[in-house]
């Protein structure tokens, strides 16, 4: 494999990756798709800058802990149910609300969006607390073979 | 159709089984894959194969026009694949552990290491 | 507090709690508070759960309105609240004692979000409305358990967590067979719906094939003859807190899905399915106790009783009358906090000797007196001698066993109430009454220096106490017994609730 080619494909890919993982995540209430496939996607698009540069994984160490990111999701999504218990509804109980946009239309605004939001950070949280665990791994057993 | 289905999900769980049986940890795990794969499928065949349309609301209509497929099986096969998974992560990570801790994947030497009184 | 409250809470006050014992910084203290205060809740919210059952008959919420064949049901009869109590009840126990017992390094780790996830997905297991929620709930409840066993990265935890591990997962796979094998024959897993709809099936023959898959598979989860060679294999690995967290928990969510599956769900061929319940629970209880007249480690012949005591519960479902279902919950209640009083009594006892070994043993009798004590309790509660709350319970399931005719299981679950009794005093006689092995003078010398503390004394304490109140005051658990059994054989109130059909 050419890692230049790789290298540039991948620089190009990633961005428009993450954004197609997003919109795949806010279409996903009425049509298919949905934070799961949208965290997955994310982290296939990291996953493809980890596989074509990891000399620089090993310089910039992630700034997000990945655990974290998934921890983070799990309360957000919790949290996402909360609400309706306040209005003394079942947990997790949709609530939409219509927020009106200067140009006359309408943005459906709701909290499965941020259970979405929250499935997303959560799946993206734990693929990639996986992989870099793998990738990890494998980095500490070269060194052990060299060293 | 489903007679090859029903073949392969025999033939799935027959090998996962046997891995199972192997000493080596690592076909343990494999074993494992495989029977969570013979699951799923027994899953979707066992619930009717048809051919349909996805269970989706077209614009403008308030149900999914027949016929549809039956959308929770399909629920059920993807929240199993992805415990199966997770589970399966962990096992590696076991298994990885292990081999590291006793230098093989043999699981008689796993036990060799037992004090006498518990062989 | 509203229904969809109350039975929210318990899984959310944990997994949140998780959550948040997750992101703490990585020092013992905020963990552990955090993990003492979402148990406090759960025992505040179970203990709410149950009262507000016993006012109001079963509660039921469908989570997100989904209405209920199709969406997500948490229901709790009196069966389940009593469960969620006690989870929260064990949960404090359990952490108050890690906190006096464990390293510091392992319980600034993932220990108490560990401890967390597990006990929420035991409350899941208790609450859940549907067949496959309960498979989810089982693998979040397994998944905490495989790493807590592991976790102190010991090559004879490694060993047994591969044991346990696999067991558990064929377990699951054999699980979710039947969920699935279920959903083809009735077109439905949410339990009200099939206790409706089982009945009316043309192939009957088939619910009784899927209704044997369910027995496989919960009975290996329950540790059931002839399914239990992980148990034994694996409990005595890890730490004392965590092995207590197991036996009381982990294995009762197998009996109770038994008991939810074969009350609810598949009556239909009772000469079948409960002739081999009954089998499975003389036989459990018996080669329970005989593989533990043969240990000498404490823990492996604790984890042997779990086994035998198992085998009372099955044999109790084996009978379902009304009486025996009764017999079978005081049973249980009182068997967790007796086994897990008697754990938590081993992994003091090796403080004070540094062993598991009753061969190594000796003397504690005159050395820790307070210590010698508070194992007699729940050992005489667990053999079922009077006045504690064991014997009530077993008294009761040995009559259920003579009202139904059933006197072999009746005459079995007696000899091995003998031969647990035989057990417990190995014990006693090994580990308190004779003199230390190495030093045969001891007998008559002062007790030694070894001092177990409070922090691993006092739950020890609470949990003979409530024995003691439980033995004394056995009627109010008696009647709440037989209400909650009353509505396990009278289902119409729980089909009821779920499905919000006008009666």
């Amino acid at each position: 494999m050419n890692p230049v080619v790789l290298c540039t494909v991948a620089r190009m890919m990633a961005p428009v990756l993450l954004l197609f993982s997003l919109v795949l995540t806010v279409r996903g209430h009425d049509s298919p798709g949905g934070g799961f496939v949208g965290g997955l996607l994310a982290t296939a698009a990291f996953t493809l800058l980890l596989v074509a540069q990891p000399e620089e994984l090993v310089r910039r160490r992630p700034r997000v802990d990945p655990t974290r990111l998934a921890i983070t999701g799990l309360l957000v999504a919790l949290g996402s149910g909360l609400p309706a218990l306040f209005l003394g509804r079942p947990f997790l109980t949709g609530l939409w609300a219509q927020v009106p946009l200067p140009g006359g239309g309408a943005l459906k605004l709701g909290t499965p969006q941020l259970f979405d939001a929250g499935v997303y950070l959560l799946v993206l949280g734990t693929a990639m607390a996986f992989i870099l665990g793998l990738l990890h791994g494998e980095e500490e057993e070269a060194r052990e073979r060299e060293g | 159709m489903e007679r090859y289905l029903a073949l392969s999900i025999g033939a799935l769980f027959t090998a996962g089984f046997y891995c199972l049986l192997r000493r080596s940890t690592v076909r343990l795990a494999l074993g494992i894959v495989l029977l969570g794969h013979a699951t799923n499928l027994l899953l979707f065949t066992v619930n009717g194969l048809q051919r349909a349309r996805p269970p989706l609301v077209p614009e403008g209509a308030e149900a999914p026009t027949p016929p549809f497929a039956d959308p929770l099986p399909q629920a059920f096969i993807l929240t199993a694949i992805v415990i199966t998974f997770g589970l399966l992560a962990l096992l590696l990570v076991l298994v990885h552990r292990t081999e590291q801790a006793v230098g093989t994947d043999d699981t008689q030497a796993l036990r060799a290491e037992l004090p006498d009184s518990e062989r | 507090m509203t229904p969809p409250l109350l039975l929210t809470l318990p899984l959310l006050v944990c997994l949140g709690s998780a959550a948040l014992a997750h992101l703490c910084p990585r020092r013992a203290w905020p963990r552990r508070g955090v993990a003492l205060a979402a148990m406090l809740a759960l025992t505040a919210v179970g203990l709410l759960l149950l009262v507000e059952v016993r006012r109001q008959g079963v509660l039921a919420v469908q989570l997100g309105e989904w209405a209920a064949p199709f969406g997500i049901t948490l229901v709790a009869d009196l069966l389940s609240a009593l469960l969620v109590l006690i989870a929260g009840v064990m949960g404090l126990t359990v952490v108050l004692y890690s906190a006096a017992t464990l390293a510091p390094e392992l319980e600034a780790g993932a220990y108490y979000a560990l401890v967390l996830v597990l006990v929420g997905g035991v409350c899941g297991g208790f609450l859940t409305g549907d067949l496959f929620n309960l498979f989810v709930w089982f693998e979040v409840m397994l998944g905490a358990s495989f790493v807590l066993l592991a976790l102190e990265a010991k090559q004879e935890q490694f060993e047994a967590t591969l044991k346990y591990m696999t067991l558990s997962l064929v377990g699951s796979a054999v699980l979710l067979t039947a969920v699935g094998m279920l959903y083809g024959v009735a077109g439905t897993l949410n339990m009200a719906d099939l206790a409706t709809r089982l009945p009316g099936l043309e192939r009957p023959g088939l619910v009784s094939t899927v209704a044997v898959l369910f027995l496989v598979a919960f009975s290996l989860k329950a540790g059931a003859f002839p399914l239990f060679f992980w148990l034994p294999a694996s409990y005595h690995t890890p730490p004392v807190a965590v092995t207590t967290l197991f036996s009381a928990l982990l294995t009762k969510v197998g009996v109770y899905a038994l008991v939810r599956t074969f009350t609810l769900l598949f009556t239909q061929d009772v000469g079948l399915t409960h002739t081999v319940l009954l089998v499975m629970g003389g036989l459990t209880m018996v080669t329970g106790v005989l593989g533990a007249v043969a240990q000498y480690d404490v823990r492996r012949l604790l984890s042997f009783h779990i086994i035998s005591q198992i085998g009372y519960l099955l044999a109790g479902l084996g009978l379902l009358t009304q009486e025996a279902l009764a017999a079978l919950i005081a049973f249980l209640v009182h068997y967790i906090f007796a086994k897990s009083a008697l754990f938590l009594v081993s992994g003091a006892t090796a403080r004070a000797s540094g062993t598991y070994d009753l061969q190594q043993m000796g003397n504690l009798y005159r050395s820790h007196p307070l210590l010698a004590a508070l194992f007699f309790v729940p050992a005489l509660s667990l053999a079922g001698v009077p006045p504690f709350s064991g014997f009530f319970a077993k008294l009761a399931l040995i009559r259920a066993a003579l009202r139904a005719e059933h006197w072999l299981i009746a005459g079995t679950a007696a000899g091995v109430g003998l031969l647990t009794l035989f057990s417990m005093m190995k014990i006693w006689r090994e580990a308190f009454w004779k003199g230390h092995p190495q030093d045969p003078a001891a007998k008559q010398e002062a007790p030694s220096s070894v001092n177990v503390g409070w922090g691993v004394l006092g739950p020890c304490a609470a949990l003979a106490l409530v024995m003691g109140v439980l033995g004394l005051g056995a009627r109010p658990l008696l009647e709440l017994a037989d209400a909650a059994a009353g509505q396990l054989l009278e289902p119409t109130g729980y089909i009821q609730a779920v499905l919000r059909r006008p009666p």
